[in-house]
């Protein structure tokens, strides 16, 4: 009794919020991705071991980051689970196992990205298109809403963000048609605060950029954690791919809101501005990678800015109060656009680009430069830190006939023939829009990159060996091999024994390293 | 034996037709990840023994349900027939149709041990080197016609996980081989006596990846007209028991 006591006491003062929590999907809301922990550092980096590993109870894709907060870590597993565990050991807490109905849509595996938390609740998006809010301590369903049909071609595997009372979420189903949206629910009750659609309805601005009706099954969907700016109470978020992927002469124009960033009024939803990446995309780049916001000095000024490194291979960077466009500048080989963005940002597309039936090779593949792996800030480099991937696709058209719930991608892409793949984890400048260092990978990895106030930036090859590099030179430090490979970020947190740990999942394991 | 041969006829031009109409609801339902069958992101198809769809049950049982555990997603908007046809379709990726061919297997196989000296390099029901695919169901897995490409112009009917790698080690010493993995820090690879080598990327100097080059021998010149049909007789009869 004594010794339930005196835990409980430890519990409680881990609850407070401290700086070796991890509270959102990056971190931060700001989107940042970096730990301000400093106990591992460049020199003692290469002492880190394995403190504890959890397997998971299924073998699909494990592309989740965890939420840790008082000593609990929280990561969703695939395909819409939860799991609480405690962080000194990894031993399980409670999981949360949801049961799908048959024939949920998704496209590219039935995977999860992550949790947020608020008070007293633990929130989920899942495969089913709900959005569930869990109880912290028991894993119980406190409160459980559809967010949209999942016969349409909805499902979320998005990583909730909570801005203010809300939970912000958004949707997967480019692939389907399923026209997207932003939502907004009410963390204590579940009810919808807001939706912002990221297609236009009929007789709203915005429709003249599709052809006819094709806005209707337009999709720009939702499907990666955005970020919110405090000072400027505004969400961003990127959007993607027009639906159907690949084939586009029935949706000619510019297809508004896809492959955009957006900035929405976090209390009302409301589009303040948006920037359209990619007006037309017809290779599925979608730009659904995280904005960063991030304050720095902007030709002898000190600028509110979003920085944002594209699938397209561009890298830009806005000011965010505004929207004005103040960089573009290719970050990753590309044969599709001009290299020269023109003045406003906008790409000039280079002729033949377009998939073809007999097939169109162009840079970057359809995974893109860069994709859902999530970059990192340091706010002492002031570099921002991006995974890329370095391979020339094939892009054919095809069949475009929509049918609810079922695909809507008309083509399909392969990787170029006789070509092996690379990849690099690059520190890039916003000031230039160029690399301070790169550290190459033989082959690319679909791992995100997290950098720590001890100096480290730390991600993982394709392969699945973990890494940590000096974050200002790009030396590597240390690594360890996992022997699973690698879809998913790496964070920083404060176990409940003090010390600070690097998490990551690769194949279908949850590592936790720290020192000894 | 005469009615044999017209049913087998008769099932193979209905199969035929049964795997064309699959085509097209492959391309729109599957070819996203498996592309061709052999050139997309998702398990390759072209392959006579589906590890998880033996039996035709299976097969038809993955493309209604998908594979928990996996990126293989279940069916959405196709009914039974559809299933049918497409799975029809994915089976003849993998299994070339029996037809006949030109050349005489018998003298065929009396080349491949003798004058090819395949067997040097290939394995057939488990005899023979290992520098080369196993071709005990070659038969099953490719047309006469791509037999003939991988023998007269063996560059242009590639397989994955056999090009050749040559490394120069810091000390000097070379290893060549199959590369069989590599990451960032280490390289595997077969050598040609058959020993399994990794080596630590950072004590080497060079590395030499022939990645769309075949190390085998270009045979236009060895084989004349008939013994290559008689070599393609021999392979295509190689299906393994399918």
């Amino acid at each position: 009794m004594r010794f339930a006591t005196l835990f409980l006491t430890a519990s409680a003062l881990f609850a407070q919020s401290n700086s070796g929590d991890w509270l959102h999907f990056q971190g931060n809301v700001e989107g940042h991705r970096h730990s301000p922990l400093k106990q591992i550092t460049k020199a003692n980096a290469g002492k880190l071991k394995l403190a504890w590993a959890m397997q998971l109870d299924r073998t699909d894709k494990f592309e989740a980051s965890p939420i840790v907060r008082g000593g609990i870590m929280y990561i969703s597993e695939p395909p819409s689970d939860v799991t609480a565990l405690e962080t000194r050991s990894g031993k399980v807490l409670w999981r949360y196992k949801r049961v799908l109905p048959d024939n949920v849509p998704f496209c590219c595996g039935k995977v999860n990205r992550g949790v947020a938390i608020a008070g007293d609740l633990v929130f989920i998006g899942t495969l089913d298109a709900h959005l569930v809010a869990l109880d912290a301590s028991t894993g119980n369903v406190v409160w459980d809403v559809a967010v949209a049909d999942y016969k349409k071609g909805y499902s979320s595997t998005v990583a909730p963000l909570i801005v203010k009372d809300n939970v912000i979420i958004g949707s997967a189903g480019g692939e389907f048609g399923a026209r997207g949206y932003l939502a907004a629910y009410d963390a204590k009750t579940g009810k919808q605060a807001w939706r912002t659609w990221t297609v236009p309805a009929a007789g709203e601005k915005g429709t003249d950029t599709w052809l006819g009706d094709s806005y209707k099954y337009g999709s720009a969907t939702t499907w990666m954690t955005g970020s919110y700016d405090p000072g400027t109470n505004q969400i961003f978020w990127g959007t993607g791919n027009p639906g159907p992927d690949w084939k586009s002469d029935k949706r000619k124009g510019d297809n508004l809101y896809s492959n955009s960033l957006l900035s929405l009024d976090a209390d009302t939803g409301k589009m303040k501005w948006y920037f359209q990446f990619t007006p037309h995309d017809v290779h599925d780049w979608d730009s659904t990678q995280v904005p960063i916001v991030a304050d720095d000095m902007w030709q002898g000024k000190l600028r509110k800015l979003i920085l944002f490194a594209n699938r397209n291979a561009f890298y830009y960077v806005f000011d965010r109060e505004t929207g004005e466009y103040l960089l573009g500048k290719q970050y990753v080989r590309q044969t599709w656009a001009q290299k020269d963005l023109d003045a406003k940002g906008r790409p000039t597309v280079l002729p033949n680009t377009s998939p073809t039936e007999q097939g169109n090779m162009v840079y970057p593949n359809s995974p893109g430069a860069t994709n859902f792996q999530a970059p990192s800030y340091s706010p002492s480099t002031k570099l921002h830190y991006v995974m890329t991937r370095d391979e020339g696709g094939v892009f054919y058209s095809g069949d475009d006939t929509y049918k609810e719930g079922s695909w809507y991608l008309a083509g399909r892409f392969v990787s170029k023939p006789g070509e092996e793949a690379t990849g690099a984890i690059k520190a890039m400048d916003p000031k230039t829009g160029t690399a301070k260092w790169e550290y190459p990978l033989s082959s690319p990895s679909w791992a995100g990159v997290l950098t720590t106030a001890g100096g480290l930036a730390v991600s993982a090859t394709g392969d699945g060996d973990v890494l940590a590099l000096d974050d200002t030179t790009g030396k590597l430090l240390w690594k360890f091999p996992t022997g699973g490979k690698a879809f998913a970020n790496p964070i920083s947190y404060t176990a409940a024994d003090g010390k600070q740990h690097i998490a990551i999942a690769t194949g279908h394991t949850l590592w936790s390293f720290s020192l000894e | 034996m005469r009615f044999s041969r017209i049913l087998l006829f008769a099932t193979c031009l209905a199969a035929g037709a049964w795997a064309q109409a699959g085509q097209k609801l492959y391309q729109f339902h599957c070819a996203f990840c498996h592309g061709k069958g052999d050139d997309g992101f998702a398990a390759n198809l072209v392959t006579p023994n589906l590890v998880h769809a033996p039996t035709e049950t299976s097969l038809l049982n993955i493309i209604r349900n998908g594979i928990p555990g996996t990126d293989m997603p279940p069916a959405l908007g196709m009914t039974d027939a559809e299933m049918s046809e497409v799975a029809g379709y994915v089976r003849s990726l993998g299994r070339s149709a029996p037809t006949s061919v030109a050349g005489d297997a018998a003298k065929g196989k009396v080349l491949y041990s003798g004058k090819g000296g395949c067997s040097g390099c290939h394995m057939v029901e488990g005899k023979g080197g290992r520098s080369g695919p196993d071709l005990t169901q070659i038969g099953a897995m490719r047309s006469p016609s791509n037999l003939r490409t991988s023998i007269v112009e063996p560059d242009a009917a590639m397989v994955g996980g056999w090009s050749m790698v040559h490394v120069t080690m810091k000390d000097g010493r070379k290893v060549s081989g199959i590369r069989l993995n590599e990451d960032n820090f280490y390289l595997s690879l077969r050598d040609g006596k058959a020993q399994l080598q990794t080596i630590d990327k950072s004590a080497t100097s060079a590395i030499q990846r022939d990645i769309n080059k075949s190390s085998m021998p270009n045979y236009s010149k060895v084989f004349n007209a008939e013994e290559l049909d008689n070599m393609i007789a021999y392979l295509f009869s190689l299906r393994g028991g399918l």
